[in-house]
């Protein structure tokens, strides 16, 4: 094939006063702005441009647009890399590089071609049957080298994306002549209508239309596909932006959609179908229409109906030289253009060249004397398939028309319409007619009464033969072993794949497609399904219709991962929550690490210390003179009203309703099935006010489960639940000598410990602002929680900072945190517990039996799984060896494993204060065990224990009482 | 993506909203049998057809609310209080 550009005024969409260049290959392509990368390409005779997946054959360009198998590139370098683009559907741009995917090690020189002289070794199912032995692993990494297709990205994406949401009265999908009509149609009937075209410029016809559309208030949309079609009006589509922003994902609702999407060219079935010069006849002739692009300089039109005719007709008119047309049909109710010959009932039964077609040669069915021509481009024109994706995804069903072989859209979806050849309507006058029907009908709701309002006339193709594949006899003729007949050419899957299926008795399309990979990968059978089908059912006395359609799942075209994400990547993909004292952090050079979504300092190490020697310097130091931690992160809601008490008893496991205003109470919530669900300390602030603080992870769900008991079960009571965790900053200062540094700070003596005991609450105002403090401790140590408004956390903890400079006061982590609530046996929740943990097995059951209110969860401590005495419960583990530090996770067996499992390591440090490493473990009857010697494992490892009980510092737990 | 209708905010993307699953389940009393209990905890319809459950338009007002819908369509018959019982509807 030496394609060509045709002169002017052929190719409108090309603009030849602005030449471009790019490269394919690392070869320089010349083409103008318009052009896509295919039509660059066939404009300059290059037309093996790929491999194919399987049997590595030389595969060209086949197709116009978003349904192209062959003609597949990786566009861009490096991370901007996008693999298995399709030539037909990428616009050229100046500088743009272009590449194989996959013609391993070269497109010239390709050694995997070799397994094509093999062919016959390489059938469907051939994977499944041969690599089997002795491990599909071991084969996996050479035959995923051979087989597959474009080169991922190596680095991130540095393009943008981004995301648009729309609602739109009509959408209307496609702005051919259907489509344009019926959003004419709908506009002027008063609605708000949203067209969408997937091409980057529009149809000659449709162009003459925009005024129209612009003065009916349509508004248009280009370079926009619609991908998929979800539940309620749900349309997704990508655009090509090509600007600052590479692709914007649209999420459009709409009160109704009209499906205008067209039809794609099925092409014909003969020996070796798939060398690069044979493509659809359409693609051939949009090629010279649209782009101004011979793709031959003799073209051999292959048909089995009137449209073939109709595109010789217009690449005679374009210019193209037409040699002959082959009908598969005796007789055709068209005439062909003057001065072409036609061969009816006639078939291709060769195609000469092996890179590039030379020639065909044509057999009558009958067999008898075969004709051979030169040619160096084959039009394939087998009938067309309605692109009914769209209306599949939504949940229509299909009919297959036997007349003009095809399926139809049937039962439609609720709101969705198909108008134009996507409806099976190829009569112009008829589709234009419908279609304003449709659009009409959504304008006025009552015409619309039950079922199909506006049925749609199909037909307009004439005679259309199903099956396309040239007579036995034909072939014979050729005097030659015909060669393969390519149904899938993405898939490499041939005629003798779907027969070797159905003799296996993979008769179901669903099925087929697995077993064969019909239908698969980036064109998901576009060009291939129908025929698959139409041979199937011949093969097993069935109709199309019978066999039936493989389900039509989003996307109706390859999507890219950075569209989808749409911009939320990097670290916008899930951004970390900052604390209101985050830049006093930053100024100590801490170690940034996640918490649960909030961005918190591990530990603040020195110069040449590890994290874990400073969390243990930091742990000491609180408990030899004061640190300085911000726990703003922790779940604060506020509960108002005159039930707030009574509320309160009927969610934790502890009883709220006896506090006296001030106090403080640590409580448990459990879920329905009495599993620990979050833990915290509830004060209460005034006769119907309280503070309930939660962990820091969460404070959304015990809000949220607030609200849900309140709105749908205790419906009666009156209680104003108030997330305030962002409005609170949280400064907490623990030590022996906290109180001397609040002292020092200047805050009020009421606050001395003295004076205010542990567990209680105060509200006070410390240099005119409103603060609340609490006397709690997760560190065993004197501490202070002081609740401050956000925007005055910064100058808190910089006020702290100073006053504590005499108390030698030290900032100290979440990893310090950890080590000294470890010591302390302090249940951590998330770490010590998971889904299974009953108050009970933590320790924290006492008083239940004699609580009145039934608290959540309740009901449920009484079953027998609840009671059973081979629970695993809380302890504390050290090692024999009193060095090795017992790994979190680490399983305690009997034995050595496998064998069943008593316990396992929830949480383990190295205790600064007592010299030696400590750990919680979960233990079978764990609480009648203690002084026992227990091993844990870890990858292998044994350590041996004792289970001793908690805590392991200051027993009797009087250093929090200052 | 469905979209639901908030009582109070009207018709929104699902993604405003959190499935509470089944509404209206009877909470046995205290004192019913292991049995009961377990099967309130942790056996539920499965419907293919009508299903009465409870949303909360969580990224909204907050309102909890039930829906009547089709699992099979994803058709929403009726948007209805969290206190008030299921309307009649034609299948």
């Amino acid at each position: 094939m030496s394609g060509f550009r045709l002169p002017v005024p052929h190719g409108g969409w090309v603009d030849r006063t602005r030449p471009l260049r790019f490269q394919f290959n690392g070869r320089e392509v010349q083409g103008f702005a318009g052009d896509t990368v295919a039509s660059a390409l066939l404009a300059q005779g290059i037309v093996h441009v790929g491999r194919s997946f399987k049997l590595h054959r030389p595969r060209g360009i086949f197709s116009c647009g978003v349904e192209e198998p062959t003609g597949l590139v990786d566009i861009g370098l490096g991370g901007a890399r996008t693999p298995n683009t399709r030539a037909t559907d990428i616009a050229a741009s100046a500088g743009l590089q272009a590449f194989t995917g996959n013609a391993w090690p070269s497109l010239g020189l390709d050694l995997a071609a070799l397994s094509s002289r093999f062919a016959a070794l390489l059938p469907a199912g051939f994977y499944y049957k041969t690599f089997m032995w002795p491990h599909w692993h071991l084969c996996e990494p050479v035959i995923r080298r051979m087989a597959g297709l474009g080169v991922a990205a190596d680095a991130p994406d540095p393009d943008r994306y981004d995301q648009v949401s729309r609602q739109a009265q009509v959408l209307v999908v496609g702005a051919g002549a259907a489509g344009v009509q019926a959003a004419l149609a709908a506009a002027q009937g008063g609605q708000q209508v949203l067209l969408v075209e997937g091409a980057a410029q529009w149809e000659p016809a449709t162009a003459a239309r925009l005024p129209e559309l612009a003065l009916a208030g349509v508004e248009l949309l280009t370079a926009c596909t619609v991908v998929g079609l979800y539940d309620h009006g749900l349309a997704v589509a990508v655009q090509t932006v090509a600007g600052a922003v590479r692709e914007r994902l649209w999420q459009i609702r709409a009160g109704r959609i009209i499906l205008a999407t067209g039809a794609f060219e099925r092409p014909m079935l003969f020996p070796d179908n798939d060398r690069p010069g044979v493509m659809l006849a359409s693609a051939v002739l949009r090629h010279a229409t649209h782009y101004g692009v011979a793709c031959g300089r003799s073209v051999v039109v292959a048909t089995s109906c009137d449209s073939g005719h109709l595109a010789a007709r217009g690449l005679v008119a374009a210019g193209v030289n037409v040699v002959a047309i082959v009908d598969h049909r005796n007789d055709a109710a068209i005439d062909a253009p003057a001065g072409v010959p036609v061969f009816r009932g006639s078939a291709i039964v060769a195609v000469q060249g092996r890179r590039a077609v030379k020639g065909v040669v044509v057999a009558g069915h009958g067999g008898g004397a075969v004709q051979q021509l030169e040619a160096d481009c084959i039009a394939s024109a087998g009938g067309w398939a309605p692109a009914v994706n769209l209306h599949s995804m939504a949940g229509g069903k299909l009919r297959w028309v036997d007349a003009h072989a095809m399926f139809v859209p049937d039962r439609v979806a609720p709101g969705i319409d198909s108008v134009g050849a996507c409806a099976g309507v190829f009569d112009e006058a008829q589709a234009l007619a419908h279609a304003a029907a449709v659009g009409r009908g959504i304008a006025h709701p009552a015409a619309v009464g039950q079922g199909i309002a506006h049925p749609a006339p199909v037909g307009g193709l004439g005679a259309v033969s199903s099956n396309s594949s040239p007579s036995a006899a034909a072939l014979s003729a050729a005097g030659r072993t015909p060669g393969k007949v390519f149904v899938d050419l993405q898939n490499d899957v041939t005629a003798d794949d779907v027969s070797l299926a159905a003799r296996e008795n993979y008769r179901s399309v669903e099925h087929l497609k697995r077993y064969t990979t019909m239908g698969m990968a980036t064109d998901q059978g576009k060009t291939s399904n129908v025929n698959a089908l139409v041979l199937m059912g011949e093969l097993t006395q069935r109709s199309p219709g019978q066999v039936g359609t493989t389900k039509f799942r989003p996307p109706f075209k390859p999507v890219t991962l950075g569209a989808l994400a749409a911009g939320r990547s990097g670290v916008r993909h899930k951004p970390l929550k900052r604390m209101p004292g985050h830049a006093w952090h930053d100024a100590h050079a801490p170690v940034w690490e996640e918490f649960g979504g909030w961005q918190r300092p591990a530990a603040y190490p020195r110069e040449g210390e590890s994290l874990n020697t400073a969390a243990e310097r930091e742990a000491l130091h609180v408990r030899t003179h004061v640190g300085l931690f911000e726990a703003s992160p922790l779940g604060k809601i506020e509960l108002y009203g005159p039930d707030a008490a009574s509320f309160l008893d009927l969610m934790y496991v502890g009883t709220m309703s006896t506090l006296s205003i001030g106090q403080a109470r640590y409580g448990l919530l459990l879920r329905e099935d009495g599993v620990i669900f979050d833990d915290g300390i509830v004060a209460r602030l005034g006769e119907q006010h309280f503070w309930v603080n939660t962990t820091s992870g969460g404070a959304e769900r015990v809000a949220l489960a607030f609200e849900e008991w309140l709105q749908c079960e205790h419906v009666g009571h009156r209680v104003l639940v108030t997330p305030v965790t962002s409005a609170w900053g949280n400064v907490t200062v623990a030590g022996p000598k906290a109180w001397a540094l609040l002292q020092a700070a200047g805050f009020d003596a009421a606050l001395a410990p003295t004076a205010m005991r542990h567990m209680t609450c105060r509200e006070v105002s410390h240099g005119g602002v409103a603060m609340r403090v609490l006397r709690a401790s997760f560190s065993g140590e004197l501490g202070y929680e002081i609740n401050v408004p956000g925007q005055h956390t910064q100058a808190l903890l910089e006020h702290l900072w100073q006053a504590g400079q005499p108390f030698e006061v030290m900032p100290y982590g979440i990893e310090a945190l950890m080590i000294l609530r470890t010591e302390k046996g302090y249940l951590h929740l998330g770490a010590d517990t998971d889904g299974t943990t009953f108050p009970g097995d933590v320790g924290l059951d006492r008083g239940i039996a004699k609580k009145a209110a039934n608290f959540v969860g309740r009901r449920s401590l009484l079953r027998p799984a609840a009671r059973d005495a081979d629970r695993m419960q809380l302890v504390g583990l050290l090692p024999l060896d009193r060095r090795s530090r017992l790994p979190v996770g680490a399983h305690i067996t009997l034995h050595a494993p496998p064998g069943p499992i008593e316990g396992h390591v929830t949480s383990s440090v190295f205790s600064p204060v007592l010299g030696h490493p400590v750990a919680l473990a979960m233990l079978r009857r764990g609480g009648q065990r203690v002084g026992e010697h227990v091993t844990a494992y870890h990858l292998g490892r044994p350590f041996a224990a004792e289970v001793v009980k908690t805590p392991f510092f200051d027993v009797a737990g009087e250093r929090l009482h200052g | 993506m469905m979209q639901l209708t908030c009582p109070l905010c009207g018709p929104r993307a699902e993604n405003e909203f959190h499935c509470g699953g089944t509404t209206a389940i009877a909470r046995p009393p205290l004192d019913c049998s292991d049995d009961v209990w377990g099967t309130y905890l942790y056996f539920r319809d499965n419907p293919k057809g009508d299903h009465a459950e409870r949303w909360r338009h969580t990224h909204g007002c907050g309102l909890w609310f039930n829906l009547l819908r089709d699992t099979l369509t994803h058709e929403v018959k009726a948007v209805y209080a969290i206190t008030a019982t299921c309307p009649e509807v034609s299948s």
